[in-house]
């Protein structure tokens, strides 16, 4: 399916060989879908590190890449590798997106210990998170040792990411809209850290001022979100931005809170991975089955015949 | 398999050189993007290391290129060169700009399968493309 180079036969060793193309092929299998990554999946299970896991989102042009660009910055001071996986949002015409989270990421692009990623979010039902859970146990395997996701807070990946990440960093910018805004937006829920870029714009102290207020509103919970200004464009505030992601991380920890996580999303995982592989197989048995795929046009009776597929068995 | 899941075609577009007219090349990123491909953009002033570096992370099968300072005969080769030494030549590689005829010929001889001058109509990169990859199921 591909041109010699790389065929899918070989692709665990050369994962394993730490083959950036292998690493990046196994993702698209993982972005479609495609169930034969399973098999990679399985043989470098035994590699499994889990990778620290930070979500960035926000609405467009408020400067999250930018941010992350910083954020990369630093963890590679400190030795750290990572990998970015950027979402942006496909056409829902045709399917197609301009992904350019790469631009300004340039400074990293022959860092062999940087990985950036562009996933069109291709309105898969629920697949997004499916897939990013993949792609970051793959990319754990492969060595890294954090995960930035970021994503365009416009529609419903954010909160997507934010059942995947362990931290997740909210963008703001002044002059975004009024606290209602934000309310509506939902993201007060899904934030652990808020970031107030391009703090050096005017009105910058009311957005805080109003989310303090806002915060202040929200039931008590044992983590309070803190909230940073930063300049991403001139590299200001970027350490303390990471210093409250890990102050965050070990808060998670020490609550027991991380634990429980896990758990939670490895069995949310298993119930979205199976409505997965029943979705595929009620779609093969239709398309399979004229007989069938006519009594259900007659009758009308989507459920039941759901069922009556399922309880076939396989 | 769902019936979504065929391969979507991803092309890193990318801008080589040090010229800095990006607006042709955004206009065709865009283009692309409306004909449902995943175009991954990746700003100007790339060098062929990186353009090759980006491709094999976002495992696109076509890299786009464009430039506009007369530097094609070096740098569009130089991404050819560079995919070879990444053991990457399925990589399919076009390219656009102001280019002489005779330039045209070497420069596909070199191994970029095709090239676009100015004035080229969308709808015939567009269908030039769907030729190249015709929709395959995963």
């Amino acid at each position: 399916m591909v041109g010699s180079e790389l065929n899918e036969g070989d692709l665990a060793d050369r994962f394993r060989a730490g083959d950036v193309r292998a690493l990046a092929r196994a993702i698209s299998l993982v972005e479609r879908r495609d169930p034969s990554v399973r098999e990679l999946e399985q043989s470098v299970r035994a590699q499994r590190r889990a990778p620290g896991v930070v979500g960035f989102t926000g609405a467009p042009g408020t400067g999250k890449s930018t941010l992350v660009d910083g954020v990369v910055a630093l963890l590679r001071k400190h030795e750290s590798s990572v990998a970015v996986l950027a979402t942006d949002p496909n056409s829902p015409f045709t399917g197609g997106a301009i992904l350019g989270d790469r631009i300004r990421m340039q400074r990293h692009a022959l860092d062999p210990k940087v990985f950036i990623r562009s996933m069109g979010a291709r309105g898969h039902l629920g697949g997004l998170s499916l897939a990013t859970r993949e792609a970051i146990r793959l990319l754990g395997a492969f060595g890294f040792d954090e995960v930035i996701l970021e994503t365009v807070g416009v529609g419903q990946s954010e909160l997507e990411v934010a059942a995947v990440a362990d931290t997740t960093v909210v963008v703001l910018t002044p002059n975004l809209g009024d606290g209602v805004q934000m309310i509506k937006a939902g993201i007060l829920e899904i934030a652990d850290v808020f970031v107030v870029n391009k703090a050096d714009l005017e009105g910058h102290v009311r957005v805080v001022a109003e989310l303090r207020s806002m915060l202040s509103l929200a039931p008590k919970g044992q983590w309070k979100p803190p909230i940073l200004a930063t300049i991403a464009a001139k590299q200001e505030g970027i350490e303390e931005l990471w210093a409250a992601v890990l102050s965050h991380r070990q808060h998670l920890e020490s609550s027991g809170r991380a634990r429980e996580l896990a758990a939670q999303r490895l069995k949310d995982e298993t119930a979205e991975a199976a409505a997965e592989i029943a979705r595929d197989r009620v779609r093969r048995s239709l398309s399979e089955d004229p007989a069938l795929a006519e009594r259900l046009l007659a009758e009308g009776t989507p459920y039941q015949t759901a069922e009556e597929i399922l309880d076939r068995g396989r | 398999m769902s019936p979504t899941a065929v391969r979507p075609v991803r092309i890193i577009v990318a801008k080589v050189g040090l010229d800095g007219h990006d607006r042709g090349v955004k206009v065709v990123a865009r283009a692309l993007r409306d004909a449902g491909y995943e175009v991954i953009y990746t700003g100007l002033r790339q060098t062929p290391e990186m353009v090759v570096d980006a491709a094999l992370q976002e495992d696109a099968q076509v890299i786009g290129l464009s430039i506009h300072s007369g530097a094609h005969m070096t740098l569009f080769p130089a991404v050819v060169q560079e995919l070879k030494r990444r053991k990457a030549t399925d990589i399919v590689v076009f390219g656009g700009g102001i280019i002489p005829d005779d330039d045209i010929a070497t420069l596909k001889k070199q191994g970029v399968e095709k090239l676009f001058t100015p004035g080229t109509p969308l709808q015939e990169i567009v269908d030039w493309l769907r030729q190249r990859f015709p929709a395959e199921p995963a």
